[in-house]
């Protein structure tokens, strides 16, 4: 089992991830969908690495 | 061509009062410009001439009876065409959009105006479902900036900012969910008015971002900023987050300057990653403010990143059953981008939303001891239409996705703001923010009349004709 997560592959992921989603694309869309992903994977990483208090809960309210 | 066709709201508002011009005259004048003018700017989707006359006559009508005017008696007035109009299919700037029934009456803001006066005339031209900061539609034709046609009206209220910039009315409404009213009002050079989350009704309009979007009003004045506002204050159970406050307008202390306002720049994040230009605005408006203190809003560029993120996953939920069943009728570069976001791990998102909760007690912290906050709207003149990158700092960036930059941060916790154009040159204008704490609208407008009334900020109507 390795140690370290295995490194960000956009073009499998999307393929996989398409399936899961029931979205048919087109191959010429596959680049331009996983430059999107690198951006959105990027913009996680930077939010991920901050640390937030268990406590601080979903901006969002729903009132009943 | 008649004299109230390039005045701002008030001015026709107290005319058609007082009986010295006629909506009809007013209506009739805005309709002319639009014929004449708009094929060029390409800022109206819909023009509504019928509807707009009848109601101007029956306004005229209604005046000649001795019944009272309302705030904006006779102003003519466009909404981005995600706002629902009686008759049309609400497209929000989509192909497939057309093809749902026609709205059955008018989006809540709409009838607010209306109730005050106002006669709506047209849609406006918007980005593809909001997704946008250029202007740019691949469906109906660019909206091309009336100060300089080659160049974007930055969106995605494009055509809201491009109608005023080129006269064609006085007062147009925008949506905002992470800059798309302060971007095109920094680039077509007027002000706009985001308020604060929750504040003006969104019911009968196209969402894109339930957790962000934002309706309100774009003008060349901020009179009329204020006067929209008010009349469109107000709670409604058909919005899930529309406030429940009584209304708090703005009009009764328009006029009371900026004493006793403690305003700061914002520095960090907000004074880098753009061009010279965008920060010499901030500092043209701070000097006339007398504003020598700077702020730091913590984590802005995470904050950024989360608005993004947000964005991505929950534009991609609304989009989904679409982007399955109709990709091809999508803006590729829109498609594109719903798809990836679509893809994001939950976890991510939800990540997200719990950073905007310590962000908001972070930011909102800061106006324990200041009440207006200053930043740049935008970190570049409008960029020539159709660019896809450019160049920020000495880094290469694409366009659509890095307009927004400095706008994010703000919207992202729902502060509300308005955008104020300034004109450092002959070139193009910029915009700044000027920011105040939730439900503070009234301070935001204050500070932007008193830079408009001291001349350090102005919308003036493009010479197109």
């Amino acid at each position: 089992m390795p140690e370290t997560p295995l490194p960000f592959d956009p073009d499998s992921y999307a393929s996989v991830a398409a399936g899961l989603l029931g979205l048919a694309l087109d191959p010429a869309w596959i680049v331009p969908i996983t430059a999107n992903l690198r951006v959105l994977a990027a913009a996680a990483e930077l939010v991920s690495a901050f640390a937030l208090p268990d406590e601080a809960e979903a901006a969002p309210r729903f009132e009943a | 061509m008649s004299a109230l066709a390039l005045s701002d709201a008030a001015t026709i508002a107290a005319a058609v009062s007082s009986g010295r011009s006629s909506a009809r005259e007013a209506v009739a004048g805005a309709l002319d410009r639009i014929a004449r003018i708009d094929g060029r700017v390409g800022s109206f989707t819909d023009v509504l001439a019928q509807r707009a006359l009848a109601r101007a006559d029956a306004l005229d009508g209604a005046l000649g009876r001795g019944e009272p005017a309302g705030s904006l008696a006779g102003v003519p007035f466009a909404v981005k065409n995600l706002i629902d109009i009686a008759g049309l299919p609400t497209r929000a700037g989509s192909k497939i959009n057309r093809d749902r029934p026609p709205a059955e009456r008018d989006g809540a803001l709409v009838r607010r105006l209306e109730a005050a006066g106002a006669i709506l005339v047209g849609a406006l031209n918007m980005g593809e479902y909001a997704y946008d900061f250029t202007g740019e539609n691949v469906h109906d034709g660019d909206a091309h900036n009336p100060h300089a046609l080659a160049h974007m009206t930055g969106g995605s209220s494009g055509g809201s900012g491009a109608a005023l910039a080129a006269g064609l009315v006085p007062l147009t409404l925008g949506s905002d969910t992470n800059g798309s009213i302060r971007v095109p009002a920094a680039f077509c050079g007027c002000f706009g008015l985001k308020p604060t989350y929750g504040r003006l009704s969104r019911a009968g309009s196209f969402p894109f971002v339930g957790s962000l979007d934002h309706l309100g009003p774009m003008a060349r004045s901020v009179t009329d900023l204020a006067l929209a506002y008010d009349a469109m204050l107000g709670p409604d159970p058909d919005d899930p987050v529309a406030t429940s406050r009584p209304p708090e307008p703005a009009m009764p202390n328009l006029e009371s300057g900026i004493g006793g306002l403690r305003i700061a720049v914002a520095g960090g994040y907000f004074a880098r990653g753009g061009d010279p230009e965008a920060f010499a605005a901030v500092a043209r408006v701070a000097d006339a403010l007398g504003a020598s203190r700077t702020v730091e809003l913590p984590e802005a560029g995470r904050a950024r990143a989360a608005a993004y993120l947000i964005t991505a996953a929950e534009g991609a939920t609304l989009h989904l059953d679409r982007l399955r069943a109709r990709p091809r009728d999508f803006d590729p570069a829109v498609r594109d981008r719903l798809i990836a976001g679509a893809m994001i791990p939950a976890p991510f998102v939800e990540r997200a939303q719990r950073f905007r909760r310590w962000y908001r007690a972070a930011v909102l912290a800061l106006f324990d001891t200041v009440d207006v906050i200053l930043a740049p709207a935008t970190p570049c003149r409008a960029p020539r239409g159709g660019l896809t990158h450019f160049i920020l700092d000495g880094v290469t960036l694409p366009v659509r996705a890095n307009i927004g930059v400095f706008t994010q941060p703000i919207s992202f916790i729902g502060l509300p703001v308005v955008a104020t154009p300034v004109w450092l040159d002959a070139g193009l204008p910029l915009g700044v923010q000027v920011i105040a704490a939730p439900w503070r609208e009234d301070l935001a407008l204050r500070v932007s009349r008193h830079l408009e009334r001291t001349g350090v900020c102005a919308a003036p109507v493009a010479e197109l004709a």
